[in-house]
């Protein structure tokens, strides 16, 4: 790779990647409010005494705001299904418990922060930091373990018989973190002691033109948490020797072995990046949502999958796009549904997965897929 | 070589004689079950072991009559794990052991009301320390029965109480369970009923991230929400709703009623009113020596619900020991114990005096309107009490009013 300028480097790991963020969420945002004041000039008053388009003025930053966060944490685990399906053209559905283990982790380090007084005396964003990286350590071997357990010995089997293998071990972990936390906590509601710490709870008041709009600390943490691992991914992927490794086993896992590339080590890798992304993800989460169980990776995990394909599988940026315009499209029908009770907020998943069918329809391969040739 | 058979042949007899003299003298002792059904794991298991510790209290200190009587009373707890498949499946086990002659259980209505479909068809008498959703028995099955209030009281009475409070909007969400919907909606018919506004009325099965539905709620800022659902799922909710900044008060059903709501929601959670079927321990002054005796066996204060579950094992008992006698000392059948119980009239238990009507709803059921009055979980049963509702029935209530008439 020839010398770079440190302007090419500040471009291309920097700029261009943090363009492409506030691009998917302003373009996503925008799109979505036309949509929302849209529907409330067709259904002006959808039920007495409700302004459609007055109250959608009131959320709208609220709703943007909660958007961007799920948005994240959708994205985050994305990319783990996304990286593995690039190497290995081959979906890891034990993928959320990766996530899920994330955020019981993150439980367990804020408990230790908790019982050695450290919540209140240490610098949040040094615990915030710890909690994250060590989240993202423990999903990250485990998602080693995993692939030299149970996937590697399958890699030559026809494709159901690692899927098989994948959705088993996604059981295997729900039942083995359920009974762990049963017998040394005989609790299943795992709460991160965070309730009264001001940094984590105290609503950060925001003055938004002339409505009020409380930010919770957590979503701040998300935002700035999500940025900065994404950021590294891309200088990682694109930028690093071992990045260049893992485009290469991508694109031809035989011929990179040719060329001298470990695939195997390859392989591990990807693994470890992607759990670690989907451990951080959980952990963050968990910071935000407050309480975890061992099923808490189910629906993100279901969801973060969904984004991956809605924004072409196998494509980083994809996964990044398709997270963050799902979970906006979510937040939007949350806040505009809630007034026509016909169909609810019940129906938000319905609606989320039919513009899901007719993004597909039109673009089989995703929002920014690539047409792949079927490798069997 | 044909020595060495025969010797083996000789043991081998011996072992048959040994076994079937053991089988004979098991099928001697007259073995009577009591089986519990409630979830043991999952994020509901702190109210369902409460449930099934005190079923196990009860029949370690009132199985004394049936042991005299020359019967071996055995407790065979099972795990519903708050789902209805689960439950049904339990159901199917408990009704092939002949023995078993009664169920405590459920938590909850969404699995009893499966559960006890294939109880009635066995004959199997339930009887439930906590269900409370209308159908559990107008379903006017024989064998079901409860000792709690029922969710049509319980609406009401949370929303007559938000009225007392002067609140004059509230905003109504529900958990999409048979439980949760089916109380929200009786809140909510009531709510209007007394002229409050109600801003809006929803499901939802999500269990951790609630931005997107706290937004809504925002910008229509109700002085009260109101959620019909557990404490696993409604103190998350609430947690978040007051970070994002809503500043009304909560109010819930006998969901929210968990020293657990408190470990969840922290400080967030102090202030939340909650009607309940089962006001706590303290309360009951026949029910202190229970508490004292759930402490040194299990190591913790009885959850709600517990006490409930003492009583309805302990009226099963009773019945059974009827049935009993009446069987001439032979193990009763499970429709006469069914029939025994639905007959109980003033059983005097710890939480009070049961008699069931004909569709097996208690003659009077109290309601209580407690409010969370600390973050620390261990405090829970010292929630101050605000109000005590006490309602008939909805048949006994019909009578008394032919009697007036």
């Amino acid at each position: 790779m020839e010398a770079r300028s440190p302007a090419d480097w500040m471009y291309r790991f920097l700029l261009f990647p943090l363009g492409q963020m506030l691009a998917f969420i302003a373009g996503s945002a925008f799109i979505l409010t036309l949509l929302a004041y849209g529907i409330a000039l067709l259904f002006p008053e959808p039920r007495p005494n409700i302004v459609l388009a007055d109250q959608i003025g009131r959320q709208l930053p609220g709703m943007v705001i909660s958007g961007i966060t799920t948005g994240f944490v959708y994205a985050m685990i994305a990319l783990g299904y996304t990286m593995v399906y690039g190497v290995l053209k081959f979906i890891n559905f034990a993928h959320s418990e990766l996530f899920m283990v994330g955020s019981v982790v993150g439980f367990e380090v804020f408990l230790v922060f908790s019982a050695q007084a450290m919540l209140l005396t240490w610098h949040p964003v040094l615990l915030v930091a710890i909690a994250v990286l060590s989240a993202g350590l423990v999903s990250g071997l485990l998602a080693v373990t995993m692939e030299r357990v149970a996937y590697r010995p399958l890699r030559g089997a026809p494709r159901l018989v690692p899927l098989i293998s994948a959705i088993g071990v996604s059981f295997f972990m729900v039942d083995f973190v359920r009974a762990l936390m049963a017998i040394t906590r005989n609790d299943f509601n795992l709460t991160y002691p965070l309730n009264g710490v001001d940094w984590a709870r105290a609503p950060i008041p925001l003055l938004i033109g002339t409505t009020t709009v409380n930010l919770r600390p957590t979503q701040i943490i998300i935002i700035v948490g999500a940025v900065l691992m994404l950021l590294f991914l891309n200088y990682f992927v694109n930028g690093t020797k071992l990045g260049r490794g893992i485009r290469a086993v991508s694109q031809d896992m035989t011929t990179a072995g040719l060329m001298g590339i470990n695939v195997n080590r390859i392989i591990a890798l990807t693994f470890f990046v992607g759990g670690a992304f989907g451990g951080a993800a959980g952990a963050l989460f968990g910071m935000n949502v407050g309480t975890v169980t061992p099923f808490v990776g189910f629906f993100p995990g279901l969801k973060a999958f969904i984004a991956a394909v809605l924004g072409g599988i196998g494509s980083v940026t994809g996964a990044l796009l398709g997270g963050l315009t799902l979970g906006m499209i979510e937040s939007f029908l949350n806040g505009v549904l809630v007034y026509f009770p016909v169909f609810g907020q019940r129906y938000t998943d319905i609606f989320a997965f039919a513009v899901l069918i007719l993004i597909l329809i039109f673009r089989p391969s995703g929002i920014l897929g690539e047409k792949v040739d079927e490798k069997v | 070589m044909k020595l060495r058979r025969v010797t083996l042949l000789a043991v081998m007899a011996a072992l048959v004689l040994v076994l079937g003299a053991s089988l004979t003298t098991a099928q001697d002792a007259k073995v009577i079950k009591i089986a519990s059904q409630s979830p043991l794991s999952g994020p509901q298991s702190v109210l369902g072991t409460a449930i099934r510790n005190a079923a196990e209290l009860a029949i370690e200190q009132m199985s004394g009559p049936l042991t005299e009587m020359g019967f071996t009373v055995e407790f065979v707890p099972f795990d519903d794990q708050a789902t209805p498949d689960v439950g049904v499946a339990n159901a199917q086990n408990m009704v092939n052991d002949p023995a078993i002659l009664a169920v405590i259980g459920h938590l909850n209505s969404g699995v009893a009301i499966p559960s006890s479909e294939v109880y009635d068809a066995n004959n199997l008498v339930m009887v439930s320390p906590a269900n409370t959703n209308v159908n559990i028995t107008d379903r006017f099955l024989p064998t079901v029965n409860r000792i709690c209030g029922r969710d049509d009281a319980q609406g009401s009475a949370g929303a007559a109480f938000a009225a007392s409070q002067g609140v004059t909007s509230v905003y109504v969400l529900h958990d999409n369970t048979a439980y949760g919907q089916g109380v929200a909606e009786f809140f909510q018919a009531e709510a209007e009923r007394l002229g409050l506004t109600v801003l809006g009325f929803e499901g939802t099965s999500e269990t951790a991230n609630f931005d997107g539905i706290i937004q809504p709620i925002l910008a229509l800022s109700p002085e009260m929400i109101y959620f019909g659902g557990i404490y696993s799922q409604t103190a998350i909710f609430i947690q978040q709703a007051r970070a994002a900044g809503y500043a009304g008060g909560f109010l819930g059903p006998d969901g929210f009623d968990s020293s657990e709501f408190a470990a969840i929601a922290g400080d967030a959670g102090v202030g939340t009113f909650y009607t309940t079927v089962a006001a706590p321990v303290t309360y009951f002054p026949d029910a202190a020596q229970f508490a004292a005796d759930y402490e040194a066996k299990f190591g913790e204060a009885p959850q709600p619900f517990a006490a409930q579950s003492y009583d309805a094992t302990g009226l099963v008992i009773k019945a059974i020991e009827i049935a009993a006698a009446r069987s001439g000392g032979e193990v009763p059948s499970r429709a006469l114990v069914a029939s025994l119980v639905r007959a109980t009239r003033d059983y005097q238990g710890i939480t009070g005096t049961y008699s069931f009507d004909a569709v097996g709803d208690p003659v009077a059921a109290q309601y209580y309107i407690l409010e969370v009055g600390s973050a620390d979980p261990a405090a829970w049963n010292s929630n101050p009490l605000l109000q005590q509702v006490e309602t008939a029935s909805p048949l006994s209530a019909a009578a008394a009013g032919m009697a007036g008439s």
